[in-house]
C-alpha cells in the first residue's frame, strides 16, 4: 500500500477537526457554595479538650477503636486514620500553661474533612467515587465505585482522605459530615455532643455570618455562643477570646463548608496554607487547557504519525 | 397493718412512720423511682406480709451476712415488719425436722405467692450428693421450691453463675440457678443479684419493686435488675480521672497508690464489671466505702468469667475505650522509628529476596543458553 505524502496530511487534519467538534470546549472556572450548603463552625477558643466528640463521631459512624500505647487501654489515636474520623489535638507552647496563647500557652484544634467547596479529591477521584452533593454540599464516599487509586489521599491539602490497608477490601475512610443521619433530622454527631459550642453544625451561610460576628466581638466582654446547632436557641455564656483575625476555611483553598476560628495562628495549629483558588480548578485548568478540544492531541497525534511514517519509508525504501 | 396504723407511737413496729417512710423513699431512690416511696409503703403495709423462703445450697452465708448489716431498714425490721421470712436456715429460731415441717407448711399455704430466694449454687454432679437439708439434696429442694414461687431471686455470684464453687476445677458440678431451671424446664421468673456478697440494697429494692408493682423490674440478658447492674464500675468510679489522665498505682503501697491513683495496673476489673458499687457504696457509713475507695483493685466478684476466673492481678479488657484526657501533638509522629530487631527482619528479608532473585536470575540465563544450544542442534 502506498500512502502520498499529501493524503496522509490531509487525513490527520480530517481526524483532528473531527475529534475536535466532538468534545465540546470546557472552561473551569471555580466551583461555589451549594445552595443548601450545610457545615461545621470550630471555635477553638470554646474547645475545652474534652473529646466528647470523638467518641460520638465513633459511635455515630460504627468506627473501631485504635490503640496508640502498649497498654491498650485507651481509645487514642495519634492522628486521623482508616479508623478514626475525628480527632482533637493540642499545640503546646513553652510552659503550656495559658489558653490560647502563643507564650506558654495551648490550644486545641479539631481535625476531619473540611467538605471544600471545590474538593480536590473529588476533582481526582477518576471514578466519582467521591462525590460532591449538588444540595448539601457534603463530599460524600461510594465504596462500591472505588477502585482503591487512593488519588484522593495525594490530592487532598488537608490529607484527610485514609485507606485501610490492613483490610481485605479496603476503603477510603473519611468524615461524611454524618450525611448518614439527616434522614432523621439529626446532624454530625461530635456537634451534637459538643458541650461547650466548640463545634455548631449549621448552614454555612449562617456559619460565616456566626463566625464574622465573633471576630467583631472585644475581647473579654461575654457573648452566647450557640451550642451544638448555629439555630439550636441553646447557649454557652462565655468570654470572648482574642482571635486571629481570620476565619480559616472562608477563602482557603477555594473555601470549604467547615470554618474555624482560633486564637493561635492557624500554621500553629497544623493548618496548612492554602491559596484562595482551589486545588482542583488549577490542576483542572491545566488540562483543560491541553486538551481543549482535542487539538493538542489532535496535533500531537498527526506528528507523530508523520514522524513513524516517514521514517518507516526511509528504512523499507 | 395499714399505712395509717404506722405513727409514732406503734408499739409493734418501734418505728416512727417517718423513718418508715423514708425508707420507702430511700429504696424508691435506689431503683430510680423518684416519687414512689408512698407507692411502696402502701404495698408493704395494705396485705398480709409477703411471704419469702430462702434456701441455701453450696454457699458461705456471705449474702445473709451482706443482709444483716442493713440500716435501713434493719434486717429485724425487714423481716419481722416488711416480709415475712418463712425459712431462712441461719436465722430461723426452729431447727431440724421442726423447720423442714414449718417450710413444706408455708409452701403450701402460699403456693404460687411467695418469694423465693436462692443463695449458693446447686450441685450436680453424681445426683446434686454435695449438699443435702434434711436428707434432700439442694436440687430437689430448688425444683420443689422454685416450681411453686411467684419469683425467685437468686442471690450472690454462686446462685446467679456458680462463683467460687463453680471455679475450676468445679468438683461437685456447682450449677446457677438459672440454669437449673432451663435443664428442668421451670418457667418461674428468676432475677440474678451477682456480686460477693451483692450488695443488700440491690436486693431489698428488687424484693420491693416485685411487691410494689407485682412484677420484675426491667432486666438485663443475664436477668441483673437494669438499675443495679446496668453501668460498669468503671463508669461511675471516683478514680476514672486518674485513669483517663494514665495515672496509676503501679505497686501496693507506692506513691500512686497513696495519692488514689487509678487501680487498673494492680488489676482492677472496674472496666469490665457491671454494678452500682460506687455509687450504692456498703455498710452506710458514707463516702469511700467499697473496695476501690479504700484502695483494694475491684476483682469483679459479681461478672461472670471474671470473679474467681480471672487471675486478681492481670489487667481488665476494657468493655468500652474511650479518649484518654492526653490529647496528641499536632505534629505527633507515627509509629516508633526502627527497631534493631525491625531492621533485622527487613535485612534478611531483602537479603533472601535478592539471593533468589539472583539464582532465578542465573538460571534463566543457563535455560536460555540451553535453549540456544539445542535450538542450533535443531538446526
Amino acid at each position: 500500500m502506498e500512502i502520498k505524502r499529501r493524503d496522509f496530511l490531509k487525513m490527520a487534519a480530517g481526524t483532528s477537526l473531527f475529534l475536535a467538534t466532538g468534545a465540546p470546549a470546557m472552561a473551569r472556572e471555580q466551583k461555589s457554595l451549594p445552595p443548601e450548603a450545610v457545615g461545621m463552625l470550630y471555635d477553638s477558643t470554646v474547645c475545652i479538650g474534652c473529646r466528647a466528640c470523638q467518641p460520638a463521631c465513633k459511635q455515630a459512624n460504627d468506627m473501631p477503636v485504635e490503640h496508640s500505647t502498649p497498654d491498650s487501654v485507651w481509645d487514642d489515636p495519634i492522628d486521623l486514620s482508616a479508623k478514626t474520623l475525628n480527632i482533637i489535638k493540642v499545640y503546646t507552647t513553652g510552659r503550656g500553661i495559658n489558653k490560647d496563647s502563643e507564650t506558654d500557652g495551648y490550644s486545641f484544634i479539631k481535625r476531619h474533612c473540611m467538605h471544600c467547596v471545590d474538593p480536590a479529591c473529588v476533582s481526582a477521584c477518576p471514578v466519582s467515587a467521591l462525590k460532591k452533593n449538588q444540595q448539601t454540599g457534603v463530599v460524600s464516599y461510594n465504596k462500591d465505585a472505588c477502585i482503591g487509586c487512593r488519588y484522593c489521599q495525594l490530592a487532598c491539602p488537608y490529607n484527610i482522605p485514609k485507606f485501610e490497608f490492613d483490610k481485605t477490601f479496603p476503603q477510603i475512610r473519611k468524615c461524611q459530615l454524618c450525611e448518614h443521619r439527616f434522614k432523621d433530622n439529626k446532624f454530625s454527631a461530635c456537634c451534637e455532643v459538643c458541650p461547650t459550642g466548640a463545634s455548631i453544625f449549621g448552614k454555612v451561610a449562617d456559619l460565616q455570618a456566626e463566625a464574622k460576628k465573633r471576630l467583631t466581638l472585644k475581647p473579654g466582654e461575654y457573648y452566647k455562643y450557640p451550642v451544638a446547632h448555629v439555630k439550636s436557641g441553646q447557649v454557652s455564656y462565655r468570654p470572648v477570646a482574642k482571635y486571629q483575625p481570620k476565619v480559616y476555611g472562608e477563602k482557603d483553598g477555594g473555601g470549604s463548608q467547615i470554618l474555624m476560628l482560633a486564637a493561635v495562628s492557624f500554621e500553629k495549629l497544623g493548618m496548612p496554607a492554602l491559596d484562595e483558588a482551589s486545588d482542583a480548578s488549577f490542576s483542572e485548568n491545566i488540562q483543560h487547557t491541553v486538551y481543549k478540544g482535542m487539538i493538542g492531541p489532535g496535533v500531537l497525534l498527526a506528528g507523530l504519525l508523520f514522524a513513524a511514517y516517514k521514517s518507516t519509508n526511509k528504512k523499507d525504501e | 397493718m395499714k399505712l395509717e396504723e404506722v405513727t409514732d407511737s406503734s408499739p409493734i413496729s418501734g418505728v416512727s412512720r417517718r423513718d418508715f417512710l423514708k425508707f420507702c423513699s430511700m429504696m424508691a431512690a435506689a431503683m430510680g423511682l423518684p416519687g414512689m416511696g408512698a407507692q411502696i409503703a402502701e404495698a408493704v403495709t395494705v396485705q398480709k406480709r409477703p411471704p419469702v423462703l430462702w434456701l441455701s445450697a453450696q454457699e458461705c452465708t456471705g449474702c445473709t451476712e451482706s443482709l444483716l448489716r442493713t440500716n435501713h431498714p434493719s434486717l429485724e425490721r425487714l423481716i419481722l415488719e416488711l416480709i415475712s421470712l418463712e425459712y431462712h436456715e441461719t436465722l430461723l429460731v426452729g431447727s431440724g425436722k421442726q423447720a423442714e415441717e414449718w417450710r413444706e407448711k408455708s409452701m403450701q399455704e402460699n403456693k404460687g405467692k411467695y418469694i423465693l430466694v436462692v443463695d449458693g449454687s446447686i450441685p450436680v454432679k453424681d445426683n446434686g450428693i454435695y449438699c443435702k437439708i434434711g436428707g434432700k439434696t439442694a436440687l430437689t429442694l430448688l425444683e420443689e421450691m422454685a416450681s411453686q414461687a411467684a419469683a425467685v431471686i437468686a442471690i450472690g455470684s454462686c446462685a446467679s453463675w456458680g462463683g467460687i464453687p463453680a471455679s475450676d476445677p468445679n468438683p461437685t458440678g456447682a450449677t446457677a440457678v438459672h440454669e437449673i431451671f432451663k435443664s428442668k424446664g421451670i418457667k418461674t421468673p428468676c432475677v440474678n443479684i451477682p456480686g460477693c456478697p451483692p450488695n443488700p440494697y440491690n436486693f431489698l429494692s428488687t424484693v420491693l419493686y416485685f411487691l410494689t408493682f407485682k412484677k420484675l423490674p426491667e432486666l438485663d440478658e443475664q436477668a441483673r435488675p437494669k438499675f443495679a447492674y446496668g453501668r460498669l464500675i468503671h463508669e461511675n468510679c471516683e478514680r476514672r480521672p486518674h485513669f483517663d489522665a494514665g495515672r496509676f498505682a503501679l505497686q501496693f503501697g507506692d506513691d500512686g497508690h497513696r495519692k488514689g491513683y487509678c487501680l487498673y495496673k494492680l488489676g482492677c476489673k472496674g472496666p469490665e464489671t457491671f454494678n452500682n458499687c460506687p455509687i450504692q457504696l456498703f455498710n452506710d457509713v458514707g463516702s469511700g466505702a467499697w473496695p476501690v475507695g479504700t484502695g483494694g483493685p475491684c476483682f469483679g466478684c459479681s461478672e461472670m468469667g471474671i470473679g474467681f476466673t480471672k487471675p486478681i492481678h492481670s489487667p481488665a479488657s476494657p468493655k468500652y475505650f474511650t479518649p484518654p484526657s492526653i490529647l496528641p501533638r499536632i505534629d505527633e509522629k507515627r509509629g516508633h522509628g526502627l527497631t534493631i530487631a525491625g531492621v533485622a527482619v527487613a535485612a534478611g528479608i531483602a537479603g533472601a529476596a535478592l539471593g533468589a532473585g539472583a539464582v532465578t536470575a542465573k538460571k534463566l540465563g543457563k535455560d536460555d543458553e540451553e535453549q540456544g544450544k539445542s535450538g542450533s542442534r535443531e538446526k
